[in-house]
């Protein structure tokens, strides 16, 4: 059951969010949310619809755009991923992405802290931030944490040998991430199997261009330095593929116009933040529920 | 079989050969990482709490659970009997499998009673049940001292807060979910 609260805090942030974007001169765009072929990835499923799948987000149009010469681009759209319901996930929910042409992952930690800034600002103004009883510290820049750095300091293993005894998902979610706290904090340069999409770092080709953000030891939003090497990306998404079938999950047709795109893609930036997400911060709650009109059980 | 994205609250499971009632359900996912259910059940057989979590992919062997309308028969030290009065056939409920559900047995009363194969396990209790007030202090009009509560002992044993008018021998409704008193029944 949605909360006045909840429901009026996401309609503000939807305004807010597009306020921000308008000013900075970005497109607001609105691709189609029913698509021939998802991007393939191991751990997330499309649902399907009449031979082909709602989207899991809307990555793979936006990123076709760019390589259209659109270069900052942003849209509020539904994504749909099936089995995943609980306190922090809905099957059906609503992502905010954004794309820059001719910039990488750093360009985006700072639109976060920018943004956010935007939102407390016109909605809080002089008031204190409050979350489940503590008040993040807010002020920039905004901790910038690697992944294996948080290892080791969370959970006291080398990603290494984490990955090497398929224990990186799990002690990222029972280790790293409940230890993250109040505070925001980018976790940044994933090791490359655990990012598709993105481009390796220069120097250190182990690790990706790949970070999230957290506040309040939630998950809001996944960006990347984008991968534009089509062949790079058409073997990363075998490998997706490999491990969706030996999951014994149905393969995806190839997204052939995507790859095509990617041949044209100027170096970009994009992220994905989770506006239900958002509107449970602000909102001070730990239910998804809160912030939405309806969940699918009370459908 | 019930893939782990299907497990929900009151879903009933076999793990390692015994049956387990699902009593919550936790879904972390870390950002496109695999998914993970940290799961507290309860076994069926022993009452005993489970807490595990699974992963994504993992499957599990639905518990085959029936519940039969049987009668309450009597109880002899801690074996609990109840009978089917269809086919008469009688089965037997520990005092660790009948818990709670002891402060509401009454002769011939109908319930529905849980198996997992041949073996009985649990009670359902109806929702409400009609007891008798086996001892109660008198009530004295007037008496503000008493308040608006006092306490009771029914039929079963089961001692309860009841309004101040309710006497001895009077029969009431109590609700066996919240194990309050609901209201006098007339004999």
């Amino acid at each position: 059951m949605p909360s006045l609260k909840g429901l009026q805090l996401r309609a503000e942030l939807f305004f807010q969010i597009r306020r921000f974007f308008r000013n900075q001169g970005f497109l607001e765009v609105d691709t189609p949310v029913r698509i021939p072929a998802p991007i393939p990835e191991a751990h997330i499923d499309a649902v399907p619809s009449h031979g082909w799948f709602l989207q899991t987000s809307p990555e793979s149009c936006m990123k076709r755009l760019l390589s259209q010469g659109y270069e900052n681009i942003f849209q509020i759209c539904k994504v749909f991923r099936q089995e995943e319901y609980g306190a922090r996930h809905l099957p059906e929910f609503t992502m905010l992405e954004w794309y820059r042409a001719r910039a990488d992952y750093s360009h985006l930690m700072e639109d976060c802290e920018n943004l956010l800034d935007f939102c407390i600002g016109n909605l809080w103004g002089k008031k204190p931030f409050v979350y489940q009883g503590e008040s993040p510290d807010l002020s920039r820049p905004w901790p910038r944490v690697t992944v294996s750095e948080a290892f080791l300091k969370h959970a006291g293993i080398s990603v290494e040998d984490a990955l090497a005894t398929d224990r990186f998902d799990e002690i990222m979610a029972f280790n790293v991430e409940p230890a993250l706290g109040a505070n925001p904090v980018f976790l940044m340069d994933y090791p490359m199997e655990k990012a598709a999409l993105a481009r390796p770092k220069p120097g250190n080709p182990k690790v990706a261009e790949r970070f999230e953000l957290y506040i309040g030891g939630m998950e809001l939003a996944n960006a990347f330095s984008e991968l534009t090497d089509p062949e790079i990306q058409r073997e990363r998404f075998d490998q997706e593929e490999k491990e969706r079938l030996q999951a014994g999950k149905a393969p995806y047709p190839p997204p052939v116009r995507f790859l095509q795109a990617l041949e044209t893609m100027p170096p970009s930036a994009g992220i994905a933040l989770g506006m239900d997400r958002l509107a449970m911060l602000f909102a001070d709650t730990t239910d998804i529920a809160k912030v939405n009109a309806f969940t699918p059980d009370e459908l | 079989m019930i893939n782990a994205g299907e497990l929900r609250k009151n879903t009933k499971l076999m793990i390692e050969g015994d049956p387990y009632v699902m009593l919550e359900v936790q879904f972390v996912k870390p950002g496109k990482g695999v998914a993970f259910y940290k799961c507290k059940m309860r076994n069926l057989m022993t009452g005993s709490l489970l807490e595990r979590t699974y992963r994504s992919g993992d499957t599990f062997e639905p518990a085959a659970l029936d519940e039969r309308k049987m009668q309450y028969q009597y109880a002899q030290g801690d074996e609990y009997y109840f009978m089917d009065t269809k086919n008469y056939e009688q089965v037997m409920l520990t005092a660790e499998a009948v818990s709670d559900a002891k402060d509401y047995l009454i002769d011939n009363l109908e319930m529905d009673i849980l198996f997992f194969g041949k073996k009985a396990i649990g009670i359902t209790l109806p929702n409400f049940v009609e007891l008798e007030v086996t001892q109660a202090d008198p009530w004295v009009k007037g008496d503000s001292v008493a308040g608006d509560s006092k306490p009771v002992t029914l039929q079963t044993g089961l001692v309860l807060q009841v309004p101040p008018f309710v006497e001895e021998g009077t029969l009431i409704q109590v609700d066996t979910r919240t194990g309050a008193y609901v209201t006098r029944v007339k004999k």
